[in-house]
């Protein structure tokens, strides 16, 4: 999900320069369900881990305002409007609280805001797709969130006290999210021919990149087990996708939209939906900056900085200005 | 908890869900000073009506308890079990004590 980074790279997690006595004791607070706190004593490997996975998800939930706040100035009402506003800022919001988790970890927002623009750190490769037409802002509320849920759910109750608090604020306001994406679908798929054909082009287009988001299989993650022995994850990727899937398969039943996977079929054996095979080549070449909106994304983000410059610049010295008023006055 | 080296300070944010409850702590903002640190914490933390006040303090003026001494701290005060109302034994006929 928005690990994805970390399930690619190899990863040192060894606990070799951190005293043995002392990585026991923190598994042990960790196997207890007990939460960690900044400045509690954890291990250099699961610290850097956390950086880099809240930081990844802070960049995701950024560079995610850009899909859809594409459709802002040409939303079809104003209640569709002041929504997608209102969800646009709620990403903004996410984000900052992430940033701030990361930060108590000893990480400079501006170090993470660098990474981001230089492209050194990874965001989720849902992002780097175009939204062409209105339905696309419906498919990412009922998909994409509905995706993000299943995975920020589990981290709710994550290891890391300052991540599991962001994560329970974040959840409580995505729910939002995806009932007005898909009540956007809804109401296409209840209009004229032309809207429910945009509502199934959305689908085509959105529910491979939406399945991928959970990252690479089980079989392909190098990571998954150390994050759950430090219950930083609490599931796998292949489980999230299928209770993904799972809950899905029904929705778009409702809707009247056929999921774009000719293998798809229930098993009533196993009481699961069982998908056709995942185009991983696609994943691996999106993750490794060649999706089709990679660069116009990050190039969006370094607009934003620099021409924001200004402001921050600005405010500096009105700060600076009047805590020497506020001196002169004191003396 | 880190003062950002080249950016707007860092202050923790209090809010008071409403009138009668405690402000307690939701987050940290950075800001270039204490009245714009308090419109980003209503912009950022309270956009569903989550407070009626909000406190923003210097991250930088936070003095905190080492966890290291939790034991030297907090322990002295685990054995003094007679302060608690469950210590002592009432017989069960008188009911309103």
């Amino acid at each position: 999900m928005y690990t994805q980074g970390l399930d690619q790279a190899g990863y040192d997690t060894g606990y070799a320069q951190d005293d043995a006595a002392l990585a026991q004791r923190f598994q042990a607070r960790v196997d207890a369900e007990d939460k960690i706190e900044p400045k509690d004593w954890m291990p250099d490997a699961y610290r850097r881990t956390l950086v880099r996975q809240i930081a990844q998800h802070a960049h995701s939930e950024i560079v995610g305002m850009l899909p859809e706040g594409n459709w802002i100035t040409r939303a079809p009402s104003l209640r569709r409007k002041a929504i997608l506003i209102a969800k646009v800022q709620d990403e903004g919001g996410h984000g900052a609280y992430l940033y701030s988790a990361a930060e108590t970890l000893g990480v400079a927002r501006e170090t993470l805001v660098d990474q981001l623009l230089s492209g050194a750190a990874k965001y989720s490769s849902i992002f780097n797709y175009p939204t062409l037409t209105w339905a696309d802002a419906g498919a990412i509320g009922w998909l994409v969130d509905g995706a993000a849920i299943m995975n920020q759910i589990p981290l709710c109750r994550c290891s890391y006290g300052p991540y599991a608090r962001a994560m329970v604020r974040i959840c409580r306001e995505e729910s939002f999210h995806q009932r007005q994406g898909y009540e956007l679908m809804l109401a296409l798929c209840r209009g004229t021919e032309a809207q429910k054909n945009m509502a199934q082009g959305a689908l085509n287009r959105w529910w491979w990149p939406a399945v991928m988001m959970f990252g690479p299989s089980d079989r392909d993650s190098k990571h998954t087990t150390q994050s759950q022995r430090w219950k930083i994850k609490r599931f796998t990727n292949d489980e999230l996708r299928q209770k993904f899937v799972d809950f899905t398969v029904p929705q778009a039943e409702f809707l009247g939209l056929t999921i774009p996977d000719p293998e798809l079929r229930f098993d009533a054996d196993t009481g699961h939906y069982e998908h056709g095979p995942i185009d991983w080549s696609e994943f691996d070449a999106v993750v490794k900056g060649n999706g089709p909106c990679n660069r116009e994304r990050l190039a969006a983000r370094r607009t934003a900085h620099e021409e924001g410059r200004w402001v921050r610049e600005a405010a500096a010295a009105h700060a600076a200005k009047q805590a020497l008023r506020r001196a002169a006055e004191a003396r | 908890m880190t003062e950002s080296h080249q950016g707007w300070p860092l202050y923790e944010v209090f809010i008071r869900a409403r009138a009668g409850l405690d402000h307690k702590h939701v987050g940290s903002i950075h800001a270039a000073d204490p009245a714009m640190a308090v419109e980003h914490a209503r912009d950022v933390y309270t956009r569903r009506g989550e407070g009626v006040s909000i406190w923003v303090v210097p991250a930088a003026a936070i003095t905190a308890s080492d966890p290291d001494e939790a034991g030297a701290l907090f322990e002295p005060a685990r054995d003094k079990v007679y302060r608690h109302p469950t210590f002592y034994d009432i017989p069960d006929q008188i009911e309103t004590l």
